[in-house]
């Protein structure tokens, strides 16, 4: 209904007063924003700016106090800060590096012609859907030590499995394993959107040459589908410095702080009562994420250009 | 076109539909009063009382809330309840600040309750309210000379659930001191069972080592306390404060512990220790109602000392306040007087009682008149004991406001051979800056 009344009364105007093609003036008024700009504003300008003023406070629920820099000096000093800037790290770069390779991979397995691929596209993608919470718990179940299904199954084939959420050295990486499985779905779509884009020509062309299976992948596939791997690496990358509710509902940052990331550390200061602390954390983390994003988005993009 | 546009609509219809159901499922949140018990008895005045949603708190509420309504008639008492921990804390602060708190609510006595401005958010109770509580209890409900709140539940001690059968089959005596302690492990150890259980996968009880070893940090020194809050006093360079540090670390480096100490959880230690395969856990005395859920005959066969020090002499026990029931400024009227009852209802010796109907006491009740029943656990005889003797000192949180929130991973660390005893008290004494300051203390 709405789509076709308005068709016929949007022709008349450009046609009756001679405006210049391209810059026509939009039938709605302006104040058509207004509604969508308070809610924006109320819901995400204010407190923004607020929290870069209360980043600068020592504040209770009851009241605050002004007290400069002296937040980010602490935050700064938090020994667990140096342990989650380092893990947050890690943690984005090994789950943006495995959804790549292993979201190309299965890209190309479910656009070819294989049996039940339908069923196989559905199986890749269903692990997005699941809520981040629910996944982390099932695997600190199934991750447990001496009942857990893992280590159950490992032991058929008389394998002392590990203490994978216990274990200081591990625990962050089994995270770091779940999230590209529950997050390979979604790079695996952008990919065979990516390669089913390719034209059929570059293909049969190459094919003429004699091109093997491997120069087809590494001179036709891999460069013409760098806007899928741009996308994925920054999806993840900026999923991955920002990662918490994963962490949070596998190991709480533990054991003692040995998976804790920029996120976690500002989530128990927040916990602790510490609100001017948490929000200096939280600028800190947006500036980090910025500055590492947006050289990076920049970069991808040059290249994409280029090619 | 045609084909276009019956997607777009529909989509467009389960969004406003999806709308349309935003304020339903919010409503139908709140509305959720958990466990309301009352009978609706018509006209009265009906108050709400906040407190935790968890089985044990609910029933224990729903035992008080009966008792209260039958001397009672014309008044209403429903139950909300709120979640554990950082979460419940912050739903009563951001309740109280807004003005929206329920009519009764119970929370923690001691430092957290200063925490909640209780001179800007709080009814004060008069003697008529909070005259039969124990005079050893009110400073941890008081601020500015005004009491705030009545006890709810029994103290509690921090100490060492020992299993007896494996004591008297070892010939082992209660460990007086440290090194006797460290002696009875290894004769446990020797005899192929775990001497000491350990539960980090409920990271809060590895802080026992540290938390129950106040009693002998105070008995060494009596100002310890203030000298903490006034942030002389230090855990790393204390030679005896550090001492809860380095038991930590002992038991993990001597082999004390379970095999499954990483991811054990509270109720795998109980078992463990009311089975036999292990002998002493580091816990609360008030996880007696965890042991008699996993082992309902095990209340007979554990007994409880406290966390032994270096000298036998000053042998006593680390003691936790209970809970409060406080009324915040935002009841009124004729909900005010109802709560006020319900409060001198609840310290009172017919509160105490229908407490001990709906959960077995697991230490002293805090009010006058009121008495143990005989059957009690184990446990509570032994802690009571040292009650009795008046060999006990309150822990820590109730004398300094200065807690710091990471101490459970430190300890996690540290009992799990991550880091030393020394860094970790050290660690520690920086995460305790950082509430000093929050809370404004001079000198920090």
């Amino acid at each position: 209904m709405a789509t076709t009344a308005p068709a016929p009364s949007r022709t008349k105007p450009t046609t009756s007063a001679h405006r210049v093609p391209g810059r026509r003036r939009s039938p709605y008024p302006g104040w058509f924003y207004l509604p969508a700009a308070v809610v924006y504003g109320v819901l995400f300008l204010v407190p923004t700016f607020a929290s870069f003023y209360f980043a600068l406070t020592r504040w209770t629920i009851f009241d605050s106090e002004f007290i400069g820099l002296a937040n980010f000096v602490q935050f700064f000093q938090e020994p667990a800060l140096v342990k989650g800037f380092t893990n947050t790290f890690v943690y984005a770069v090994v789950t943006s590096g495995a959804k790549v390779v292993l979201g190309l991979g299965l890209g190309m397995l479910l656009t070819s012609q294989i049996v039940g691929r339908g069923y196989l596209r559905a199986v890749v993608f269903f692990p997005v859907l699941v809520s981040s919470v629910g996944v982390g718990i099932t695997f600190q179940v199934l991750m447990h030590p001496s009942r857990g299904a893992i280590n159950s199954a490992l032991g058929v084939f008389g394998i002392d499995g590990p203490g994978w959420l216990v274990d200081p050295q591990l625990a962050l990486l089994s995270v770091a394993l779940v999230d590209v499985w529950k997050g390979v779905g979604l790079a695996t779509l952008i990919y065979m959107a990516g390669i089913v884009s390719i034209p059929k020509e570059y293909y049969e062309a190459a094919k003429v040459d004699g091109a093997g299976s491997w120069t087809l992948f590494r001179n036709v596939i891999f460069p013409l589908s760098w806007p899928a791997t741009s996308t994925v690496i920054t999806l993840s990358l900026i999923g991955g410095l920002r990662s918490f509710d994963l962490i949070w509902a596998m190991t709480r940052g533990g054991p003692g702080f040995t998976s804790d990331v920029i996120a976690s550390v500002i989530y128990k200061q927040y916990q602790a009562g510490f609100y001017g602390l948490s929000t200096a954390g939280n600028v800190i983390l947006f500036l980090a994420v910025t500055a590492l994003v947006l050289p990076l988005t920049r970069f991808l993009a040059r290249k994409e250009v280029e090619l | 076109m045609a084909r276009r546009r019956t997607p777009t609509r529909s989509r467009a219809l389960s969004g406003l539909a999806a709308l349309a159901l935003v304020p339903l499922t919010l409503t139908a949140c709140s509305a959720g009063s958990l466990g309301s018990s009352s009978a609706s008895g018509g006209g009265g005045t009906t108050i709400t009382w906040l407190t935790g949603s968890d089985a044990t708190a609910q029933a224990t509420a729903t035992s008080i809330v009966e008792a209260f309504e039958e001397a009672n008639p014309d008044i209403d008492v429903e139950l909300d309840g709120r979640p554990a921990g950082g979460e419940g804390d912050n739903l009563v602060k951001t309740r109280l600040q807004t003005g929206s708190m329920a009519d009764v609510f119970d929370y923690n006595s001691g430092s957290l309750f200063q925490q909640i401005a209780p001179e800007k958010n709080l009814t004060p109770l008069g003697e008529d309210v909070v005259g039969a509580v124990e005079d050893s209890y009110l400073p941890q409900v008081s601020a500015g000379g005004d009491a705030y709140g009545v006890p709810y539940g029994t103290a509690f001690g921090g100490g060492v659930m020992y299993n007896m059968d494996v004591y008297s089959q070892l010939g082992l005596e209660v460990p007086k001191t440290w090194a006797e302690f460290v002696a009875n492990s290894e004769a446990i150890k020797a005899a192929g069972i775990a001497p000491v259980v350990q539960t980090f996968g409920d990271t809060w009880t590895s802080q026992l080592f540290v938390l129950g070893d106040f009693h002998n940090v105070l008995a060494a020194d009596p100002d310890w306390a203030e000298e903490y809050t006034a942030g002389n006093a230090k855990y790393a360079t204390d030679p005896v404060a550090i001492k809860g540090f380095e038991h930590t670390q002992e038991v993990h480096d001597k082999g004390f512990q379970n095999a499954d100490f990483a991811s054990a959880k509270l109720e795998d230690g109980m078992r463990q220790l009311a089975s036999g395969q292990a002998a002493m856990y580091p816990i609360l005395s008030g996880n007696i109602t965890t042991l008699l859920s996993v082992d309902p005959e095990a209340g007979d066969r554990i007994g409880f000392f406290a966390l032994p020090g270096d000298d036998a002499a000053t042998n006593g026990l680390t003691a936790w306040y209970p809970n409060a029931v406080y009324i915040p400024n935002s009841t009124t009227g004729e909900e005010l007087e109802a709560a006020k009852k319900l409060a001198a209802f609840i310290a009172s010796p017919e509160g105490c009682e229908a407490q001990s109907q709906a959960a077995p006491p697991t230490g002293p009740y805090l009010v006058e008149g009121c008495e143990l029943p005989d059957d009690v656990p184990q446990v509570t005889k032994d802690v009571q004991a040292y009650f009795d003797a008046d060999a006990q000192s309150p822990a820590l949180e109730f004398l300094s406001p200065v807690k710091g929130p990471a101490l459970e991973q430190i300890t996690v660390e540290v009992g799990s051979g991550i880091r030393s005893a020394q860094d970790g008290a050290a660690l520690y004494d920086q995460d305790v800056e950082k509430q000093a300051q929050q809370l404004g203390l001079e000198g920090w």
